[in-house]
Parts: C-alpha cells; sequence; structure tokens
C-alpha cells in the first residue's frame, strides 16, 4: 500500500524529492525546501493526505549524514484512510530563512510550527504568530539544539500578559475592547478548572466569549532533552509522567516503538499482559477525566462515584508494579516481571467496581436535564474540523470519524478480540464525555476476554541484548554478570535509522519519532502527544460559547499537562 | 460526667492561654490552597476523594483563592515558567501561611534535571514540610498535614511568623 507507485506523480511533478523509507515502512520523501509548500498542498488536496499529525527537527550537529545541513525539519501525515502515513523531510538551508509555514493548510501546523521554532530556532516564514510556546519569553536560546547544555535552566521573572496574541484576534473579528464593551477573564494557570496548568485568556462580551488565546508551556518538564541523555530503559519513568492518568500505557508505546526499531515480537504472555494493562490504563484515564469534569459541573458524587473505583484499579497495580501511579511496569522487550498469583480475582473486583461506578454514574446523568441542557451542541466540532485540528482518540471519535489505530493497524492481536468502536455524532462536550463512559465498557470487554485467554510461557524476548539476565545467572555465573552490566551500562542497542511508532493511547495517538545513532541513548525522541493538538484548537472552539461551557469543554477535552507540555 | 448535660460549663471557668486556644482552632481546620500542576496532584485528589478523606485531619476546605488559605500544598513539578505565579500566590496569602512541598519534583527537581526545572521550590517560597516520593502516596500527602498541624502547635499566635531569613531567588 505504501509503495513507491503511490507517490510517483508526486516524485515527477517535484524533481527534486527523493524516496526513503523509515524503519517500519513508513515512507518519507525527501523534499527541497523552494517546494515544500506546493508539495504539501499537493499531499492534501490531490493524494489525500488529510491529517498531519506532528512536526519536529532534527540537529544534525555530531551525527554528520553526509553533505546534510544542521537542521531538518520532519513532518508527518496521515492518510484520510487512516492507514497510510508518510513522512516529509526537507533541509533547512540559511537558519535566518528557515521555511514557508503550512499553517494556512493544516489547523495542527500552528502550535506545531511554533514549537519546532521555540526548540529549535527554525523560523517558519509567514507564521502568523511565530513565538515561543513551551519556553517562557525571557528564555535564551533553543534547548533541543545539540548545543544548548541540559541542565542550563533561566530563571523567568514574568508572566506576559498575552495581548499580542489576543490583539490580533479582535482585529480580525472588528472587535475593539473599548468601544464594544469588552473584558478580558484570565483562567489559569493555576485555576481550579483549568485542569493542570493552562493558561486560557478569553474576551467576553457579557458571558459570552468572543475570542480566545491559550498559553501552555507550564509543565514543560524537558521530556524529550532528557531522552537525549538516558538510555531506552531509563526513559521508561520519564514516559510515565506524559500522561500521568495512564502511566502504564505510555510505558507500552514508548517500548512498542522501540521494539519496532529492533524487530523484535513480544511472546503471547507478554502481548497479553500489556494488552490486559493498556486497557486497564484507558479505564482509569477515562475515569478520572469523566470525575473530574462532572466535578467542574457541579455534581461532586460522580466524583466519588467514578473516582472510587480508580482507586481500587491503583490497589491492584500497585500490588502488581509496586507503584499506584507511576508504574514504570514495561521495558524494552517485555517488562520487569510476570503477574502475581492470583491477579485474575483481583482484577475481576477491580471491573465489578468500575461498572458498579459507571452505573451509579450513569443513572444519575444520563437522563438528567441539567447535564444534557449544558453539555448538548456546547463546542461541537465537525468531523472536517476535527482532523484538521489533529485530533485523534475519543475526542475525534465523538465527531463521528472511526478512526482507532486498536481497528487501523491492527497490533496485538487487537483484531481477535470482540470489541466495538465508540464513534459520536456531532462532537459536542456531550458527545466527548459520553464517547469515554462507553469506551470504558468496551475496554473492559477486552480485559475480560484477554484476562480468559492468556497463554502460559515467557514474558519477555529471549534476546542477552534486550533482556537482563536472570538475578541467579548475574550472581553465580561471569556471563550473566557481563550481560547485566553491559545492559545497564551502555542499555539496549537500537540499529541506526529513524522511526515513527504510534499507539492508540487514552487521549489519542500517542506516537514517538525516534532517531537512533545505533547508540543505546536515542538520538532524538519527538513525542506526538493528542493533548498537545487539542489544546491548540480549544481558544478557537469555545468562541460563541460562555464561560461555564469553556470550563466543562476544557474537561471533556481531557487535556493532560504532562504529555501535552512534556 | 453526663455531656449531654448542657448546663454542664455554665458557670465553669476555663483557664488556658490564648496560643493554645487558637492554634487548636488553626490546627484543626487548616484551609489548603492546591498548586497542583502535575502527576502530584492526581494523587492528592486521591488524598481528598473519600477513601483517604483529608477531612479526617480538618483540611478538607480546599480553597481556591489564596486569599482564603494558609496552607499551600505545592503538588508536582514547578518549571521556571511557573516560578512567578508560585511567589504571586504565596505573597497573596495571609499570615499566618504554611508551606508543602509534595514530592520529589517540589522539593528538589526530582528526576528533572534540565533546563525547565525548578531545583525545588525552596528556591522561590520558604517550605515547612518536604514529602518524598514520586508521586507520595495519599497517606505521606495526609502526614505532612500532621506534621504541620504538630508545627504549628509550637508557635506563638501574637507575633508573625518570621521569614526574614529566607530570600528567594526571586526576591529582589
Ligand atoms: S514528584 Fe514525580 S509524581 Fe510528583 S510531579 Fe514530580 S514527577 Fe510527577
Amino acid at each position: 500500500m505504501n509503495s513507491t507507485a503511490h507517490y510517483q506523480p508526486l516524485l515527477e511533478r517535484f524533481e527534486a524529492a527523493s524516496f526513503t523509507v523509515m524503519m517500519g515502512e513508513i515512507p518519507m520523501i525527501a523534499a527541497h525546501a523552494d517546494h515544500l509548500y506546493r508539495m504539501v498542498e499537493h499531499l492534501r488536496d490531490e493524494m489525500g493526505y488529510a491529517m498531519l499529525l506532528d512536526i519536529t527537527a532534527v540537529d544534525n550537529l555530531g551525527f554528520s549524514h553526509p553533505g546534510s545541513s544542521r537542521f531538518e525539519v520532519i513532518y508527518l501525515f496521515r492518510h484520510a484512510d487512516f492507514k497510510r502515513t508518510m513522512g516529509l523531510k526537507v533541509k533547512v538551508g540559511n537558519i535566518d530563512v528557515g521555511l514557508p509555514t503550512i499553517s494556512d493548510l493544516y489547523g495542527s501546523a500552528d502550535w506545531l510550527e511554533r514549537e519546532v521554532y521555540d526548540q529549535y530556532g527554525v523560523p517558519f516564514a509567514g507564521h502568523p504568530t511565530l513565538k515561543r510556546i513551551l519556553n517562557h519569553l525571557e528564555f535564551v536560546g533553543h534547548p533541543l539544539r545539540k548545543d544548548y547544555e541540559i541542565t542550563q535552566g533561566q530563571y523567568c521573572t514574568q508572566t506576559q500578559d498575552m495581548m499580542d496574541e489576543m490583539k490580533p484576534l479582535l482585529d480580525a473579528r472588528g472587535l475593539e475592547m473599548e468601544r464594544d464593551n469588552l473584558m478580558i477573564l484570565n483562567l489559569g494557570p493555576s485555576h481550579p478548572a483549568s485542569h493542570g496548568t493552562i493558561r486560557t485568556l478569553a474576551a467576553l462580551d457579557g458571558e459570552k466569549i468572543v475570542a480566545g488565546a491559550s498559553e501552555i508551556g507550564y509543565l514543560h518538564r524537558g521530556f524529550e532533552k532528557s531522552c537525549e541523555n538516558h538510555t531506552y530503559n531509563q526513559i521508561i519513568p520519564y514516559t510515565d509522567r506524559l500522561n500521568y492518568c495512564s502511566a502504564l500505557m505510555n510505558n507500552i508505546a514508548f517500548a512498542k516503538t522501540v521494539e519496532e526499531m529492533m524487530g523484535l515480537t513480544l511472546p503471547d504472555r507478554g502481548i497479553f499482559i500489556r494488552v490486559i494493562l493498556a486497557e486497564l490504563s484507558r479505564v482509569i484515564d477515562h475515569l478520572v477525566c469523566l470525575a473530574a469534569g462532572l466535578l467542574d459541573m457541579g455534581g461532586q458524587t460522580n466524583y466519588w462515584y467514578l473516582f472510587n473505583p480508580r482507586n481500587d484499579a491503583y490497589d491492584f497495580l500497585s500490588k502488581l508494579t509496586g507503584a499506584r501511579l507511576t508504574n514504570s511496569y514495561m521495558r524494552i522487550g517485555g517488562m520487569t516481571h510476570d503477574l502475581y498469583e492470583g491477579w485474575e480475582r483481583d482484577l475481576e473486583n477491580v471491573l465489578k467496581k468500575v461498572d458498579k461506578g459507571i452505573a451509579e454514574s450513569l443513572q444519575m446523568i444520563e437522563h438528567n436535564r441539567i447535564f444534557q441542557d449544558r453539555l448538548l451542541n456546547v463546542s461541537p466540532v465537525s468531523a472536517a474540523e476535527a482532523i484538521d485540528h489533529g485530533f485523534t482518540g475519543p475526542n475525534l471519535r465523538a465527531s463521528g470519524v472511526p478512526y482507532d489505530l486498536r481497528f487501523a493497524s491492527p497490533h496485538y492481536y487487537y483484531d481477535t478480540f470482540d470489541f466495538d468502536m465508540v464513534v459520536g455524532s456531532v462532537g459536542d462536550t456531550y458527545d466527548r464525555l459520553m464517547v469515554r463512559f462507553e469506551e470504558m465498557l468496551q475496554s473492559m470487554r477486552i480485559i475480560r476476554q484477554a484476562a480468559k485467554n492468556i497463554p502460559g510461557g515467557p514474558i519477555n524476548v529471549p534476546h542477552h541484548a534486550v533482556t537482563m539476565p536472570p538475578k541467579k545467572a548475574v550472581y553465580t555465573t561471569i556471563e550473566g554478570a557481563m550481560n547485566q552490566f553491559k545492559l545497564v551500562y551502555e542499555g539496549v542497542k537500537v540499529p541506526r535509522g529513524e522511526h515513527y511508532g504510534a499507539f492508540e493511547a487514552a487521549n489519542g495517538e500517542l506516537g514517538f519519532y525516534i532517531v537512533s545513532d545505533g547508540s543505546g541513548t536515542p538520538y532524538k525522541v519527538k513525542v506526538r502527544a493528542p493533548s498537545f493538538l487539542h489544546m491548540a484548537a480549544y481558544p478557537k472552539i469555545i468562541e460563541g460559547y460562555q464561560v461555564g461551557d469553556a470550563i466543562l469543554t476544557l474537561g471533556s477535552l481531557n487535556i493532560i499537562a504532562g504529555e501535552m507540555d512534556r | 460526667m453526663d455531656l449531654s448535660n448542657s448546663h454542664l460549663l455554665d458557670d465553669a471557668v476555663v483557664c488556658t492561654k490564648v496560643d493554645a486556644v487558637i492554634n487548636w482552632g488553626r490546627q484543626s481546620s487548616l484551609w489548603p490552597f492546591v498548586f497542583g500542576t502535575a502527576c502530584c496532584a492526581i494523587e492528592f485528589m486521591a488524598t481528598a476523594a473519600s477513601r483517604y478523606d483529608i477531612s479526617r485531619f480538618g483540611a478538607e476546605v480546599l480553597r481556591f483563592s489564596p486569599r482564603h488559605a494558609d496552607l499551600l500544598v505545592v503538588a508536582g513539578t514547578v518549571s521556571y515558567k511557573q516560578a512567578p505565579i508560585l511567589k504571586q500566590i504565596y505573597d497573596q496569602m495571609p499570615e499566618p501561611k504554611w508551606v508543602v512541598a509534595v514530592g520529589a519534583c517540589a522539593s528538589t527537581g526530582g528526576f528533572y534535571d534540565n533546563y525547565t526545572t525548578l531545583q525545588g521550590i525552596d528556591e522561590i517560597v520558604p517550605v515547612d514540610v518536604y514529602v518524598a516520593g514520586c508521586p507520595p502516596r495519599p497517606e505521606g500527602i495526609l502526614d505532612a498535614v500532621v506534621q504541620i498541624q504538630k508545627q504549628l502547635w509550637r508557635e506563638p499566635t501574637l507575633k508573625l511568623r518570621d521569614h526574614s531569613g529566607f530570600k528567594g531567588k526571586l526576591d529582589e
């Protein structure tokens, strides 16, 4: 499907382009900066690449590809059939000139380009608001450049007033603060309903929002830079803290991507354990999202009903992994240890409690007039808009787009489990919340099937270069000791190359674009964080609705700051 | 003694110290402001929910205005970008006030020894109790509340708490 033939017309039209494939068979076309804009337009309009997944850059300093320029910018696209993925790679000839913006072609490009500018200092000519997004405005330099020292922190003394972003928005709408009697409301970054540290500035006409602008980056923790000085297995704990409401799922997504680069397939038991834990994490994630969202609405009882089963799930996870929230249970090539004896009973108990919590909560809201009046037709996102914004996961499905990686690119035997894809209709706040309720039930169906059919056998790939030797061998044999020593000090070595791997996480497509130089430490890691793009759309979709609606919309998008800001 | 007798204390005189009475009140009605930024904040949510129930320690009246709060609970990673906001919130809280740093990040920057992360909130605001863990279990957070209660018990109420020895990185 991803054969050269598909790209032949493109390659003929733009002669300077050349075709390569990344590891994992994803095509990567090297393009010339002068053709970039027209090529992207061609991809979108003629070839059907409807979604821009991600934009990032690579700094080649100290990684000399023959003849390459220092910075390359990578664009990842997804076809409207949601099966094909492709990449574009463009060399940045002159860093002062940068590249042309594609933010008028794809809504999602806006923030993604800002991030590349912030982190790598590659400017995008024609971008409407090219300013820093993750780092504060007093920051000097570009942290993801290879010559930026990782520990070089810079104090921030002031917050920004954001009017530089708000003013053009108002101008575009023909509004004036004084004349139209508008008020600016600042929500966050420390606000009880802002679900983490997110700041939104809303221009209000009475209660109605006429323009919005969001500021993020308050929880930027340098995940991607930290990856560049840790071994692959050491990165696992960092992945826990991306979407900390479903830590295990991030572990799995990262480990799976690295395993794909190494061509490893887990033994079946390992895969089943991953499926069970991934789906349980999805349930926990949705529970937290719904509990907090309903709490914002004043439905506090729901908070207790939904939060308590989550605690039971955490009891199970801490028994299994030793930690409630940040489990770090996965390893490249498998996981730390097998399930404990009697896990089936504990797990079934958890599921029963979740079932009960969901039923109790639904009983209160399903036919509740207040619930419906407050959510129906609030901030609807059409299918086309959702795709343009780069929505994935429950938020995209709420808009009626039947896309779920578990169906689109079956892995981990997802195609053998009997479960349904949950799709909404209009993509309003109601749909976004209700899709999550239903998805929990579907996930529990998967868990029950997987728990019933889980095979025996090993859980880790049987390779010395990947999996730790048994402790007994480490203490009694020189080979075992050396094996352990090398794995700890040098890490699991990943072949040279680049790869994009994605996983259907609780919030949507969690992808990792990894460049390896063949060592035990990645040369570059970029997270495609679903929350980042959901948040980018947020100030646009709350327009025309009231402040109270905006709070619920934020809750329904389930923005997790750790994942968004990385 | 029959406690249901409402006249029990009618003519009684209770002798005590002002400090003891006021601290008794403060101790059992700490009003936390939760500066929740990251993963640790999720565990604070669990601490407030019914299983761990922070109200057993009289600290369930979570305030979202710093003006109403006397216990600043910093739960989560604080980045350089957030530091001025943390300071502003701390400054807005009226005295007497106490600060708890929940988790490795708030205490020391945790394993984010990098360009974004403040290496401990005590660079910005004075901290009374640190809680270890990444994230700490809810019991750990409850323990911090108890530690504050114990500390508070010894403090004179007619004098302002003395922070003069503290100079944060953002204090001019
Ligand atoms: S201490 Fe650990 S759990 Fe808490 S905010 Fe930091 S990384 Fe998250």
